[in-house]
């Protein structure tokens, strides 16, 4: 199964993928010095440490169930505080469990473009996380992919089932150290949410203007299972392209999107949410919100497929535009392919409204403090279905980012 | 106190007020009646200097400094208040949050106007019923304390009894402070709860008359504005 999953890989070393800058990976280095492990994370440098809380990593793990935190291609460090949750890397799940190859590449073909292709051929660790059957992990699990060594591609390859009946948060930080100014991060994330489960995933990136980005996403929801997906991108990056799918395979099973992003700088974000709904019943919720300042651009993509009677779903996605050379081009898709199905959307992309920023300034605001204001508003993650303890930290985030400019 | 000298304002390039005058002196309470586009609103924006009200001529003085081309923020900044008579919706940012800017913008004063508590977390103006809308303009004013309360159409989309509790407060609130009024109004309902020096109505961009506060309100409530648009003539 393994050659036969590599030969594709192989054919698609190449492969060019359909949204995005084409980068050339021979740009990056594969090659990365080992990291020792720790016995705790607070043994973290203290740069490290500020890197990674700034993802919603914390330190302590006093609200955590678990953590997985890997410096570059090493895992470090791994943490279960809760029985009935697995977390360890993928490699050595693979070895323990050879059941597990029946899940490797399922959700996403491995020869999609060459970035999946390069996470198979050089694939470094990445996390397993799975919830036992019946199993509720009341506090989320915290994975860090760390990149701490310049010009490095780190190619991970995420696993994450819960198993019926089961509950599982989890928050994934995605960051590099101070010193690096180029590298690029591929993510595998494939997602199992089996019968009656749980599965609310966050995810918050923290680049940097040299840094790529190409997470490959997928997520199979079975009968009456339930995938949640936050993401929060505040931070300038060179470019990022991601399109997660969730299939609803079961019936009544549900999915829901919350996108926040903020784009500075040159930065180029291409972020999208896709729902198929398979089975009957399914339902399917995409929310994002993407304010562009400076020369940044902003493809905020959305893509419900109905496939099946009695389905529904709804897209909503708004854009804030805040500079001249900036652009937001929201394309969201609706597509029904039976009667029976229900798809809707809105969209939005425009300036801020005057009469708002007339309203504030009446009330003692400069210019700058109303749409700094209104901003903070706009990307208030209480308007958007967060998990409780990852607003606080979100809230804290973008009070750094979204300050007087 | 506030003196407005024959100022003409334009809105979209098309003149709404031509050549008004008004003088209101210190702890003055001014009533202002009018019809539908008549420029009532008009002159509230104007004088909060609101940019898409631009004033063509005439100058307007606070407190003997001239703020004809003063910003929002300065006039805010000296005293000028306006109670909105439509405030707009803005998505995520929450009452909290913005009361909390404001010197006295205690959770208390949410008590003041009768306004639950519950809408201290909720968006601004995001599905607030008409009440809350104006209760909430309301209690901005009590917490940044203005010299000069400009309400305009504060009586508009408020059931009677809430008129009445909202105006038994800002009574207290003008007794304990020395603060000038300028209040719009359609209707008279508001005679009844706030008490005015001076009247005057408003006609296609002017003030067409002004005097005693009940003579006038009687004559239109009899006579209706047509008996103004006479006077306008003259």
């Amino acid at each position: 199964m393994f050659e036969e999953v590599k030969r594709k890989a192989k054919e698609a070393d190449k492969r060019k993928a359909e949204l995005g800058p084409d980068l050339d990976l021979k740009e990056f280095s594969l090659k990365a010095k080992p990291s020792a492990k720790i016995s705790k994370l607070s043994e973290l440098s203290k740069e490290d440490k500020k890197s990674a809380s700034n993802v919603g990593i914390e330190i302590k793990e006093r609200k955590r169930s678990g953590s997985f935190f890997q410096m570059d291609h090493s895992v470090i460090y791994e943490n279960v505080k809760q029985d009935g949750l697995e977390i360890m890397s993928t490699a050595e799940a693979l070895k323990k469990y050879p059941w597990l190859k029946n899940y490797w590449w399922k959700a996403i073909p491995v020869d999609s473009d060459k970035y999946t292709a390069q996470a198979e051929l050089e694939q470094t660790h990445g996390y397993f996380i799975r919830a036992l059957p019946g199993v509720k992990v009341k506090l989320p699990v915290q994975a860090c992919l760390f990149i701490s060594q310049n010009g490095l591609a780190q190619n991970v390859h995420n696993i994450v089932i819960a198993e019926e009946g089961s509950e599982l948060q989890l928050i994934t930080g995605c960051t590099i150290g101070l010193h690096v100014s180029k590298g690029l991060h591929i993510g595998i994330n494939e997602f199992f949410v089996k019968k009656n489960a749980t599965i609310t995933f966050s995810m918050i990136h923290s680049w940097d203007k040299g840094v790529d980005v190409r997470p490959r996403t997928a997520i199979i929801v079975e009968e009456n299972g339930t995938f949640i997906n936050n993401y929060i991108c505040f931070k300038p990056v060179k470019s990022l392209q991601m399109y997660p799918v969730t299939y609803c395979v079961g019936k009544n099973s549900k999915t829901s999107y919350h996108t926040l992003l903020y784009g500075v700088g040159k930065s180029y974000l291409d972020v999208g949410s896709k729902a198929e709904l398979i089975a009957e019943g399914s339902r399917a919720e995409i929310i994002s919100r993407a304010v562009a300042m400076d020369e940044s651009q902003i493809f905020a993509r959305g893509h419900l497929i109905g496939k099946n009677k009695d389905t529904k779903g709804h897209l909503e996605c708004q854009g804030l535009l805040l500079s001249e050379k900036a652009k937001i081009h929201a394309i969201p898709e609706l597509e029904g392919k039976v009667s029976g199905c229900e798809l809707s959307h809105e969209a939005a992309v425009g300036k801020i409204k005057e009469e708002e920023l007339w309203y504030l300034m009446s009330r003692g605001l400069t210019e700058e403090e109303a749409t700094s204001m209104i901003i903070k508003g706009f990307l208030n993650p209480e308007t958007i279905d967060l998990p409780p303890l990852l607003k606080y930290q979100v809230k804290k985030i973008m009070e750094k980012v979204v300050k007087g400019f | 106190m506030l003196k407005i000298e024959n100022i003409s304002v334009s809105v979209g390039g098309k003149e709404i007020i031509r050549n008004l005058s008004l003088n209101v002196k210190r702890k003055e309470r001014h009533v202002i009646f009018g019809p539908n586009a008549s420029g009532k609103t008009t002159l509230a924006m104007t004088l909060m200097g609101i940019p898409s009200y631009k004033i063509t001529s005439g100058k307007i003085f606070f407190e003997g400094k001239e703020i004809t081309k003063l910003s929002i923020v300065d006039r805010a900044r000296l005293g000028i208040f306006l109670a909105f008579q439509n405030p707009p919706q803005i998505r995520g940012v929450t009452v909290n949050s913005l009361m909390q800017i404001l010197s006295n913008g205690g959770k208390e004063i949410l008590q003041k106007v009768y306004l639950n508590e519950d809408i201290w977390s909720r968006e601004l103006g995001v599905g607030f019923s008409g009440g809350e809308k104006k209760r909430l303009e309301i209690a901005q004013a009590f917490a940044m304390k203005p010299k000069l309360l400009i309400l305009d159409e504060i009586d508009s989309g408020v059931d009677i009894e809430s008129l009445r509790l909202i105006s038994k407060e800002i009574n207290k609130f003008l007794k304990k402070n020395k603060v000038s009024v300028i209040a719009i109004t359609h209707y008279g309902y508001l005679l009844d709860y706030l008490n005015f020096d001076k009247a005057h109505v408003m006609m296609k961009g002017q003030i067409a008359c002004s005097g005693e506060v009940k003579k006038i309100w009687k004559t239109i409530s009899k006579e209706g504005y047509k008996r103004c648009e006479k006077c306008l003539k003259k």
